[in-house]
């Protein structure tokens, strides 16, 4: 336990000190801010209170923005440590590999939590202030909070894998940043196309639902619609999110965090200093 | 003697190239020993197998009676790698302050380490305002952490300057006076042979000689030079009576004698009495026994 502590300690240091702190809390304020002030029409409409179509808002947003700062926080984690020669010396330490992951997991964590909780607490701030009714939509936000962490995890751990295996710390970022596009972006495009061209078929009915659940993004996006009453409120991915079993969206946004420290740590394993 | 490291015929191929080749040695309680080759000649890799950091061929390694690398010989182990590099946005108090809870040792022994090692004044400035000698010696201070029963330390000395090497070495007297037994491996010949119990030279992977300087010396056979000097004016008749002698620079003759010829070339200077100032007796350094194995193994 002092061991992660100490991976721990050292990676929020240099978290702070690289000023990563301080830009992942800007790049969630301003985002955040920026939806809540663009977010306020649809309210009338729908009926339901200002925080919650926040929430749906923020959803969307966290769904592109959380992956790619716990892949920027993660890239340079084993890489980082070959490049600078630090790794031999730290191995020959009496600490597992699986420990000084978790310590900078955790340290990782810390800082996209910080992050969240200005950017979605400025949100929170912003809708209170205009529309008091909106506190009944604070259980949303804080559940969209921890499966963010969750989502976070998830792309922290994959991130630390691509680190170790690419060993530089160039080659790390250009795969996170390729990650990131398949996993975010052209994933969902891909499954648009597949369901435009099935129409009602095979794809559509069977495929489509585990195809969502299957990538952590999606399935994040999907627990988090699915949970809020303001499912109506998102476009897109959000219509499939009532034909899809909550359960199974938890599922998957709680097995992928684990599913990807495991796959970091067996990827570090393999490293030779 | 208890043994603290033992190494027996360990090999270790990269490439079909063989790094190590049935390489054999016995570090006891208390030893230092000094490990010297050219570059590429296996010290570092050597040193990378028995912490445990790459794996081995074939061979028996046994660090501080575990399997390296394990937690157990982890535990008792220090390593300084050769340019030990450090987080450049920590500072040397922080830097300790990680690598001693790592041993689950208190991080207030960060201030005293860093004192130890002359960097008492720099511990609140970030690493990446350190010169090259200063990370050394947060190295150093790092491999002092919790009593090691063993230090590995790859060129310990590189980048230090005459005085710290000085109190670096003494440091490590200190170590090996309390039991620590020291690997070391370092190109500054001088300072190995006068601190150092016992020498392995590796060349190409393989051991080309092993034992105390002494050991060393009789196995490479190699002149005894005598400096003689003349006393004034009894120069010519003593380049007479020397006539194997090379006269040096400053009037002095040189003369090789021999392993094993010592005794007489000296017997042979006394005989002539008051035509000598002063002799000097210079044993082969390990600097000629070392470029002499080198050489014989065509390097």
């Amino acid at each position: 336990m002092t061991r992660i502590l100490a991976s721990f300690t050292a990676e929020f240091r240099i978290a702070v000190r690289n000023r990563w702190v301080a830009i992942a809390v800007v790049m969630m304020v301003l985002f955040s801010a920026v939806l809540s002030a663009a977010g306020s029409a649809p309210t009338g409409a729908l009926g339901a209170d200002r925080l919650s179509v926040t929430v749906a808002s923020l959803t969307s947003l966290a769904v592109y923005l959380v992956p790619l700062v716990a892949l920027l926080l993660a890239f340079d984690a084993v890489a980082g440590e070959i490049e600078r020669g630090t790794l031999p010396l730290l191995l020959a330490y009496p600490v597992s590999r699986a420990e000084v992951l978790i310590g900078k997991m955790g340290a990782h964590l810390a800082v996209l939590a910080l992050a969240l909780l200005a950017g979605y607490g400025t949100a929170a701030v912003a809708a209170v202030a205009v529309d008091p009714r909106a506190l009944a939509g604070l259980p949303a936000l804080f559940r969209l909070f921890w499966s963010s962490l969750l989502l976070g995890a998830t792309f922290l751990g994959i991130g630390y894998a691509l680190s170790a295996w690419s060993r530089r710390p160039s080659g790390a970022a250009g795969l996170a940043i390729g990650l990131w596009l398949v996993a975010v972006v052209l994933y969902d495009l891909a499954l648009l196309a597949g369901i435009v061209a099935s129409g009602d078929g095979f794809f559509t009915t069977r495929v489509f639902p585990y195809a969502l659940i299957a990538n952590p993004a999606d399935a994040f996006r999907l627990f988090n619609l699915a949970a809020s009453g303001a499912t109506a409120a998102a476009a897109g991915v959000g219509g499939a999110a009532g034909s899809i079993p909550i359960w199974d969206s938890l599922g998957s946004i709680l097995i992928w965090p684990i599913a990807a420290l495991m796959l970091a740590i067996a990827a570090f394993r393999r490293v030779v200093p | 003697m208890t043994t603290t490291l033992k190494l027996s015929r360990l090999t270790k191929t990269y490439q079909g190239v063989k790094a190590l080749d049935a390489v054999s040695l016995e570090v006891g309680r208390g030893e230092r020993v000094a490990l010297l080759g050219h570059n590429g000649a296996g010290k570092s890799t050597m040193m990378k197998i028995l912490l445990g950091l790459i794996p081995y061929d074939s061979g028996e390694v046994q660090v501080t009676g575990a399997a390296p690398g394990s937690a157990a010989a982890r535990k008792r182990v220090a390593y300084l790698p050769e340019n030990a590099a450090f987080h450049p946005a920590l500072t040397g108090r922080e830097m300790l302050a990680f690598y001693l809870r790592l041993r689950g040792e208190p991080v207030s022994a960060a201030a005293g380490l860093l004192d130890r090692v002359g960097l008492g004044s720099a511990a609140g400035r970030r690493i990446g305002t350190y010169s090259k000698g200063m990370r050394q010696r947060v190295g150093l201070a790092q491999a002092l952490i919790g009593r090691p029963e063993l230090l590995v330390l790859d060129e310990p000395t590189s980048g230090l300057d005459p005085v710290s090497r000085r109190d670096f070495y003494t440091i490590l007297d200190g170590l090996a006076a309390d039991g620590a037994s020291i690997l070391l491996s370092s190109h500054a010949l001088t300072e190995v042979e006068a601190r150092t119990d016992r020498i392995l030279i590796l060349s190409k992977g393989v051991q080309v000689a092993a034992g105390t300087l002494a050991d060393l010396r009789a196995q490479a056979a190699l002149p005894t030079r005598l400096r003689v000097r003349p006393a004034s004016g009894a120069g010519p008749a003593l380049a007479a009576a020397l006539a194997e002698g090379v006269p040096q620079a400053d009037g002095a003759l040189l003369i090789e004698v021999p392993d094993g010829g010592k005794l007489a070339a000296l017997a042979r200077v006394t005989a002539l009495g008051g035509q000598v100032a002063d002799v000097d007796v210079e044993p082969p350094s390990l600097e000629d026994i070392y470029s002499h194995v080198s050489r014989r193994d065509g390097q």
